[in-house]
C-alpha cells in the first residue's frame, strides 16, 4: 500500500517521463505517439485527482526519493497547492493533446513534438511537487529546453528570433536563481525548503535574507513575468503553433508564480515589510504594465500575451497582501486564468486555422461563420474580463475584497481598473474578429466543411464549461483555495512533516 | 422566484430549436414567457401589497457569505411587473418586428437573458447576487446594442455603452465590498433589520460616491448621459425595452433600494437632487435639436431618468408617491412611443421626423395609440401621465429651499418633453401626407395589439388611480423610506397651483414647438464648446488611455534584447541596493580574508581575460579568452580541494573552445553594433552588478555556516552508498534525482539540436 502511495506521489514525473521515452523509441510511428500522448495524458488527469483526493484526506505528501531522509536527499512534498497545481497542469495538458491531434502539422509532429511535450509537463510538475531548491532549479531546466526547442521548433525567422528573447532571458533567471540557491546554501547549510525554512530565522540577518530574496523575487519574477521582466513572454509566445502558446500561456507562468508563493510564504517570512511590500508594488505595475501592453495590440495572440502578464499582477497581489483571503484569491486567480487562457488561445489558433491570420485587420466576421466557436470565445473572454457569474469575476472578487479588508484601497483600485481595460481589449477583439465583417480586400481562404467541425471545438467546450463550473459552482474551488492559503500561511505543519519533529 | 428567473435561462436555450421549428411563430410562442412571468407577479400581488414580504434563500458561496436571496418586496413587485408586463408586449411586438432579421434567433435568446436578469437584479436580497445580475444586463445590452454588428457606428455605440457601465459597475463592486466591510453583511434584508447607522462609518463617503457612479452610469445620469442616445443603433424593441422601459431603470432602482440603508443624509439626499435636476433639463434642452424618431425618445427619457433621482433625492412621501406614479406612467407611455416609431420605421422606411406626416389614414390604431400615449407623456388629464407630472410638481413645491428654482427648472424640461412629444406622437399622423414612394399601410396585429393595451392602460391608470396605485405606493414606499404612507390618489384635485403649471407647461411646450427652430439655430449659435460635452471627454479619455498605453510599451517592450536585460539587472541593482543601503552596520563583513599569493594571481588573470574578451575584435581571441577565464576558475577549485570539480570544469573549457573553434568559420563576419555611448553604459551597469554580487558573497563568507549535510554525507557515504568519493555518491545516490532531471536535460538538447537542423518550415507558412 505505501509503495503504491510512493508510486502516485511521482506519477506527475514519472508518467510524462516514461511515455516520452516511449514515444522516442517509436520515433516513426506518428500515429501511436498521438494515441499514446492522449492516453498518458488521460492518465494523468485520473492520477492527479488520485492525488488531490489523497492530501484532501490525509494532509501533505511526502516522499524521500531513494530513502535519504530530508534534508540530506532530495523530497517530493505535495500539499494542497502542489496537488491544486498538478492537477490544472494535467487538465490542460489532456485538452492540448486533443487539441494538438487536429492542429499540429506533421511535419512537427515528425520532430518529435509529443515527447518534448511530454518532457515539458514532466518539467513543470517537478517544479511544482519538489520539496528542494536546488531540485526545484533542475526542474526550471527541464522546462526550460523544452519550452525552448517547442518554440523553435519549425525553424522559422520570427520563431527563432522569439525564441532567443526566451531563452536569453530565462538563463539569466536561471543564473540570478542558482547564484541565489549557491547563497542560501551557503547561508544555511541546506537546500531543503522545509529546513531552510527552520534555519533561516535562526541565523537572524535579515539583510542577507533580503539580499537572497531579492535574487528569488528577479529570477522568479522573470519565470512568472511580473513587471518589470516580462519582455521575453510578449516576444515569443505569438510565434510558435497555438497548441504550443496556449499551453504555454496556460502554465510556464505560473510556474514562476506558484514558485514565488512557495519561497514567500515557507522561506522568506522574515521581513514582509520589505519582501511583500516590493511584491505589491510590482504586482500593481504589472497589472497596469500588462494591460496597457495588451490595448496597443493588434494581433489576436499579442493581446493575449500581455494580458497574461496583468494578471499574473492579480495573482502576485494575492500573494503580497499576505492574509488568508488574499492568497486564497491569488491561488483561485491561477486556477481560473489557466482554463481561461489557454481556451482563449485555443481559439485564436481555431480562427487562424480557418482564417490564416491572427491580425485583428484582416479578420472578421467569424461570428456568422461559426456561432459555436464565437460562443466557445465569448465565455472565457468574458471570463477573462471578470463578468460575473464565471470564474474571473469570483477571482477578482476575492482579492478585491481581501486588499479592501486589509484596507490596501489603492492596490483594489488598479486591480479593479485595470478590470475594466480587460474588458475593453475582450471587447476590441470580439469586434474586430467576430463582429465585424470580413474586410473585403482579404481572400477568403477556408473551406466551409471545416467550421462546423465538432471535434475540432472539444477541448475548447470542454475548458469553456471548466469555466461556467468553477464560476457558477465557485463554493469547493473557493474552499479549496482557501484550504491551500491556511497551509501556506502556517508553514509549522508543512515543515514538521518534512522533517519529522 | 428563483424558479422563475431559472425558467427564463432555461428558456433561452430552447430558442435554438423553436426557431428551427417555425421563425414566423416563434415571437409569439417567446412571449409566452413573460406572460407567464407577469402572472406569476400578478397572482403573488395581493399577498404583497398586504405586507407579506416573500423570501427565498439558498446556499451558494457560504465561504464569501453569499447566499442567494431573493426578496419581493413593494418595489421589487412593482419593477418585476413592468419587465414581465411590458416584456410580454416587446417579445410579441418583435416576433413581427424582426421577421427579416436573419438573426432573430440570436435576438431573442439575448433579450430572455436580459430579463431574466433584470428581475434577478430587482428581486435580489443579497447585493452581490444583484451585482451579479446587474453586470449580465450591461453584457446583454452590449450585445443587443451591438445587434447590427456589421455597422461600425453600432459596434463603436456597444462599445460606448459597455465601457460606461462596465466602469460604473467596477465601481459599484468597490462600494458594495465597502458596504459590505462597514456592515458585515451582503443582504440588504439584515442591513434594515440591524439598523445600524452607516453614516457614522469612515468609511459611508466612499461607498456612497461608488454606488452613485455605478447607478449614474447606468440610469444615463449627467454626465454619463450620452451613451444613452447612442444606444439607439440597437433595434426598436431593445430600445423600447432595455433603453427606456426597464435596464436604464435599474441604477434608479439600485438608489431606491440602498436609500433606507445609505439615504437621510446631506451627500446623499443633495447629490442626488442636484444630479437629477441637471440631467433632468439636460435631457430634455438636447432633445429638440434631434430629428431622429428614437433619438428624440431618448434625450426625454434620459430626462424623465433625471426626474426619478431627483425624486428620491427630495425623499418626502410625497416625493416616493411621485416616483412610484410616474416611474408606471413612463414605463407604459415611453415603451408605446418606441414601438410606435419603430412601426413607422418598419411601414415607411424611415425615422426621420422631418419627412413624416399625415400617417393617421395608413395607420389608424398605430395613430390612436400614439395619440392617447402622447397625450400621458405630455401630462394631459385624464391620462396617467397627468396624475403623475401633478405629483411630482406637489412634491418639488414641499422643497423649501430651492423649490421655487427646481420648479421652474422642471416645467421647462417638462416643457421641452411636451415639444419631442408633438414631434414623435402628432407630427408624423397629422397634417398632409408626404409621398415616401412606397405602399404604406398599417402594422400587422402583433405590433399594434401590444403597444394599444399599453396606451389604454395608460388611460385607464389615469381615470381610476385611486384603485391602481394606492397599496402599491404604499408597499414602495415601505422599502424606499421604510414607512408607509396614507397618501390618497387622485385624479382630480381642482384649479388649484399645481393645475396652472401643468397648464403652464403644456402652453410653452406647444409655443417652444411653434419656435423650435428659432430656438434651435439660437442653441448652436451660441456653439456648445465641445469642452462641455461629455462624449468629447469619453473619446479624450479613451484616446489618453491609448497614448499613454503606446508610449509606456514602446519604452518596455522596445524589441531590444539588450535594453531587457538592463531593465532586470537594474531592478536587481535598485532592490539590493537598497537593502544595502537601510542596512546600518557592515561589521559582520570579516576582511581577514588571507589572500594567497596565487589567489590575487588568478584574479588579475581573470579580470584580464574578461576585459581582452570585452575589447578583442576577433571572435578567436574572445573565445579563448573566455577559456582563460574557465581554466582560472578551475585553478581555484584545485586550491580549494576539489580536483574533481577542477576536471569536470577543464573538460567543459576545452569542449566549448574546441566547438567554438570548430563553427567560428561558419559564423558571418563579426561586426559591431554597439555606439561608444552604449558600451560605457553597459560597463556601468555590468560593473555595479559585479560589485553588488562581489559585496552579497563577501557578506555570506563572513557569516558563519554550519551545515549538517556535510558530516552526515561524510558519514554515510560508504557505509550506505558504497562510494568513496562523497561527490559521486551525492550525484548518484543523495541527489540522484537532480542527475536524473539533468540528463533529460541533456536528451532534450540533443532533440532540440536535431530538430532545428533539420526542420526548416517555409517562412511565408
Amino acid at each position: 500500500m505505501k509503495s503504491l502511495t510512493n508510486i502516485l506521489l511521482v506519477a506527475p514525473i514519472l508518467l510524462p517521463f516514461l511515455s516520452a521515452i516511449i514515444m522516442l523509441s517509436a520515433w516513426k510511428k506518428i500515429k501511436f505517439q498521438r494515441v499514446m500522448n492522449l492516453f498518458a495524458s488521460g492518465v494523468a488527469v485520473m492520477a492527479s485527482l488520485a492525488i488531490m483526493q489523497k492530501v484532501r484526506a490525509d494532509g501533505i505528501l511526502v516522499l524521500h526519493v531513494g530513502g535519504w531522509q530530508a534534508p540530506f536527499g532530495i523530497s517530493i512534498v505535495i500539499d494542497l497547492l502542489s496537488a491544486i497545481m498538478v492537477v490544472i497542469t494535467a487538465v490542460i495538458a489532456f485538452v492540448t493533446a486533443i487539441y494538438s491531434i487536429h492542429t499540429i502539422d506533421p511535419e512537427r509532429e515528425a520532430f518529435g513534438f509529443y515527447p518534448l511535450l511530454q518532457f515539458l509537463l514532466m518539467g513543470i510538475n517537478g517544479a511544482f511537487i519538489t520539496g528542494d531548491l536546488f531540485n526545484l532549479y533542475v526542474w526550471f531546466e527541464v522546462m526550460l529546453i523544452s519550452s525552448f526547442v517547442l518554440i523553435a521548433l519549425g525553424g522559422r525567422k520570427d520563431q527563432l528570433e522569439g525564441a532567443i528573447k526566451y531563452v536569453t532571458l530565462n538563463l539569466l533567471a536561471s543564473a540570478i536563481f542558482l547564484a541565489a540557491a549557491g547563497i542560501i546554501y551557503g547561508l544555511a547549510g541546506t537546500l531543503n525548503m522545509a529546513d531552510l525554512a527552520r534555519k533561516l530565522p535562526l541565523l537572524n540577518n535579515d539583510t542577507m535574507l533580503n539580499l537572497v530574496s531579492v535574487m528569488f523575487l528577479i529570477s522568479f519574477g522573470i519565470k512568472s513575468a511580473l513587471f518589470p521582466f516580462f519582455f521575453w513572454l510578449p516576444a515569443s509566445y505569438h510565434t510558435p503553433p497555438a497548441a504550443v502558446s496556449a499551453i504555454f500561456a496556460g502554465l510556464l507562468t505560473k510556474v514562476g508564480v506558484y514558485a514565488l508563493i512557495r519561497v514567500f510564504t515557507l522561506i522568506f517570512t522574515h521581513d514582509v515589510n520589505f519582501t511583500h511590500t516590493v511584491l505589491l508594488v510590482l504586482a500593481g505595475l504589472t497589472m497596469l504594465s500588462g494591460v496597457l501592453g495588451a490595448a496597443t495590440q493588434m494581433d489576436f495572440r499579442r493581446i493575449l500575451s500581455f494580458h497574461i502578464i496583468s494578471q499574473i499582477g492579480y495573482m502576485i497581489m494575492g500573494l503580497a497582501l499576505n492574509s488568508p483571503l488574499a492568497l486564497a484569491g491569488g491561488i483561485f486567480y491561477i486556477m481560473h486564468h489557466v482554463i481561461v487562457k489557454t481556451n482563449l488561445f485555443f481559439v485564436s489558433g481555431m480562427v487562424n486555422k480557418f482564417e490564416g491570420s491572427y491580425r485583428l485587420k484582416s479578420l472578421g466576421g467569424v461570428f456568422k461563420a461559426s456561432p459555436v466557436l464565437s460562443l466557445l470565445f465569448f465565455i472565457p473572454a468574458m471570463s477573462l474580463a471578470g463578468i460575473p457569474p464565471l470564474s474571473g469575476f469570483w477571482a477578482k472578487f476575492t482579492v478585491a475584497k481581501a486588499g479592501f479588508d486589509l484596507e490596501q484601497y489603492f492596490i483594489v483600485g488598479v486591480s479593479l481598473l485595470v478590470g475594466a481595460l480587460t474588458l475593453y481589449s475582450m471587447t476590441k477583439i470580439w469586434n474586430e474578429v467576430f463582429w465585424k465583417d470580413k474586410p473585403d480586400s482579404i481572400q477568403n481562404n477556408n473551406t466551409k466543411e471545416s467550421w462546423s467541425s465538432v471535434k475540432l471545438y472539444l477541448p475548447l467546450a470542454i475548458l469553456s464549461l471548466i469555466t461556467i463550473i468553477i464560476g457558477f459552482n465557485a463554493e469547493p474551488f473557493l474552499n479549496l483555495a482557501i484550504n491551500a492559503a491556511h497551509q501556506l500561511l502556517n508553514p509549522q505543519e508543512y515543515i514538521k512533516i518534512v522533517l519529522g519533529s | 422566484m428563483l424558479i422563475a428567473i431559472f425558467s427564463a435561462f432555461v428558456v433561452a436555450v430552447f430558442v435554438q430549436p423553436l426557431f428551427k421549428f417555425s421563425k414566423k411563430r416563434a415571437g409569439a410562442i417567446l412571449s409566452l414567457l413573460p406572460l407567464m412571468l407577469f402572472l406569476y407577479f400578478a397572482y403573488n400581488t395581493s399577498a404583497v401589497l398586504s405586507g407579506q414580504l416573500q423570501f427565498e434563500t439558498y446556499e451558494w458561496i457560504p465561504s464569501l457569505g453569499i447566499h442567494i436571496a431573493f426578496v419581493m418586496d413593494g418595489i421589487g413587485l412593482l419593477f418585476s411587473l413592468i419587465i414581465t408586463g411590458i416584456g410580454t408586449v416587446i417579445f410579441l411586438y418583435a416576433g413581427s418586428y424582426m421577421q427579416d432579421y436573419k438573426y432573430m434567433n440570436r435576438f431573442y435568446i439575448y433579450i430572455i437573458i436580459f430579463m431574466a436578469s433584470m428581475l434577478g437584479v430587482v428581486l435580489s436580497d443579497n447585493f452581490l447576487v444583484l451585482f451579479v445580475f446587474w453586470e449580465l444586463t450591461s453584457i446583454s445590452s452590449y450585445l443587443l446594442i451591438g445587434f447590427n454588428h456589421h455597422k461600425e457606428e453600432s459596434r463603436y455605440s456597444a462599445l460606448q455603452a459597455l465601457l460606461i457601465t462596465g466602469t460604473g459597475g467596477l465601481a459599484l463592486l468597490a462600494g458594495l465590498i465597502l458596504l459590505s466591510i462597514a456592515s458585515g453583511t451582503f443582504s440588504v434584508s439584515e442591513l434594515l433589520a440591524s439598523g445600524i447607522d452607516l453614516s457614522d462609518s469612515e468609511l459611508y463617503v466612499p461607498i456612497v460616491i461608488l454606488i452613485f457612479l455605478g447607478a449614474f452610469t447606468k440610469s444615463a445620469q449627467f454626465p454619463f448621459h450620452f451613451w444613452l442616445p447612442n444606444a439607439m443603433t440597437a433595434p426598436t424593441p431593445v430600445s423600447a425595452y432595455l433603453h427606456s422601459a426597464t435596464m436604464v431603470k435599474a441604477g434608479i432602482f439600485l438608489l431606491a433600494r440602498f436609500n433606507p440603508v445609505l439615504g437621510g443624509t446631506e451627500l446623499w439626499q443633495d447629490t442626488l437632487l442636484i444630479v437629477g435636476t441637471v440631467t433632468m433639463v439636460i435631457g430634455g434642452a438636447l432633445s429638440i435639436k434631434q430629428s431622429d424618431l428614437k433619438k428624440l425618445l431618448a434625450y426625454t427619457t434620459v430626462s424623465v431618468l433625471g426626474t426619478l433621482t431627483m425624486l428620491i433625492g427630495i425623499g418626502t412621501e410625497l416625493a416616493i408617491k411621485a416616483f412610484t406614479i410616474y416611474l408606471i406612467a413612463h414605463a407604459l407611455y415611453k415603451a408605446t412611443l418606441f414601438l410606435v416609431s419603430g412601426t413607422i420605421d418598419h411601414e415607411t422606411g424611415t425615422r426621420n421626423v422631418d419627412k413624416l406626416s399625415g400617417l393617421r389614414t395608413f395607420m389608424p390604431i398605430t395613430a390612436i395609440t400614439a395619440i392617447l400615449a402622447s397625450l400621458s407623456k405630455m401630462g394631459i388629464i385624464p391620462l396617467v401621465g397627468f396624475v403623475g407630472k401633478e405629483t411630482v410638481y406637489a412634491s418639488i413645491l414641499e422643497l423649501s429651499d430651492f423649490g421655487t428654482i427646481i420648479i421652474f427648472l422642471a416645467i421647462l424640461a417638462n416643457a421641452f418633453i411636451v415639444v419631442v412629444t408633438l414631434l414623435v406622437g402628432f407630427k408624423p399622423f397629422l397634417g398632409k401626407f408626404k409621398d415616401l414612394q412606397r405602399k404604406i399601410h398599417e402594422a400587422p396585429f402583433a405590433m399594434w395589439a401590444g403597444p394599444l393595451i399599453l396606451a389604454v392602460l395608460g388611460l385607464l391608470f389615469g381615470l381610476i388611480p385611486q384603485y391602481i396605485f394606492a397599496s402599491l405606493i404604499d408597499q414602495t414606499a415601505l422599502s424606499i423610506i421604510s414607512k408607509t404612507i396614507a397618501l390618497k390618489v387622485k385624479l382630480w384635485h381642482g384649479f388649484n397651483t399645481i393645475f396652472f403649471l401643468s397648464v403652464l407647461t403644456v402652453a410653452m411646450g406647444i409655443l417652444l414647438f411653434y419656435f423650435r427652430i428659432k430656438i434651435f439655430s439660437i442653441l448652436i449659435s451660441i456653439k456648445f464648446v465641445p469642452y462641455f460635452k461629455p462624449s468629447f471627454w469619453y473619446d479624450y479619455i479613451l484616446k489618453g488611455v491609448m497614448t499613454t498605453a503606446r508610449a509606456q510599451t514602446l519604452l518596455l517592450q522596445n524589441g531590444y534584447l539588450r535594453y531587457y536585460i538592463i531593465f532586470i539587472l537594474l531592478t536587481f541593482l535598485t532592490l539590493s541596493g537598497y537593502v544595502l543601503f537601510v542596512h546600518e552596520s557592515f561589521d559582520t563583513i570579516s576582511l581577514d580574508l588571507h589572500i594567497t599569493f596565487y589567489e590575487i594571481a588568478l584574479s588579475i588573470l581573470i579580470i584580464v581575460a574578461v576585459g581582452i574578451t570585452i575589447h578583442s575584435k576577433s571572435r578567436l581571441t574572445a573565445v579563448t579568452a573566455i577559456g582563460i577565464v574557465g581554466f582560472s576558475i578551475g585553478i581555484v577549485f584545485i586550491i580549494y580541494g576539489a580536483p574533481d570539480l577542477a576536471l569536470t570544469q577543464f573538460a567543459i573549457e576545452i569542449l566549448t573552445v574546441i566547438l567554438f573553434v570548430l563553427v567560428i568559420y561558419k559564423l558571418p563576419r563579426y561586426l559591431r553594433f554597439s555606439s561608444l555611448s552604449g558600451r560605457i553604459r553597459d560597463l556601468i551597469i555590468a560593473s555595479a552588478v559585479g560589485v553588488t554580487m562581489f559585496f552579497v558573497v563577501l557578506l555570506i563568507t563572513s557569516a558563519e555556516m554550519s551545515s549538517e549535510l556535510k558530516q552526515f554525507f561524510a558519514d554515510v557515504s560508504m557505509p550506505d552508498g558504497k562510494g568513496r568519493n562523497i561527490v559521486n555518491v551525492i550525484l548518484v545516490d543523495f541527489r540522484a534525482f537532480d542527475t536524473m532531471g539533468e540528463l533529460v536535460v541533456l536528451a532534450i538538447a540533443a532533440l532540440g539540436v536535431y530538430a532545428l537542423l533539420k526542420l526548416k518550415l517555409g517562412n511565408g507558412k
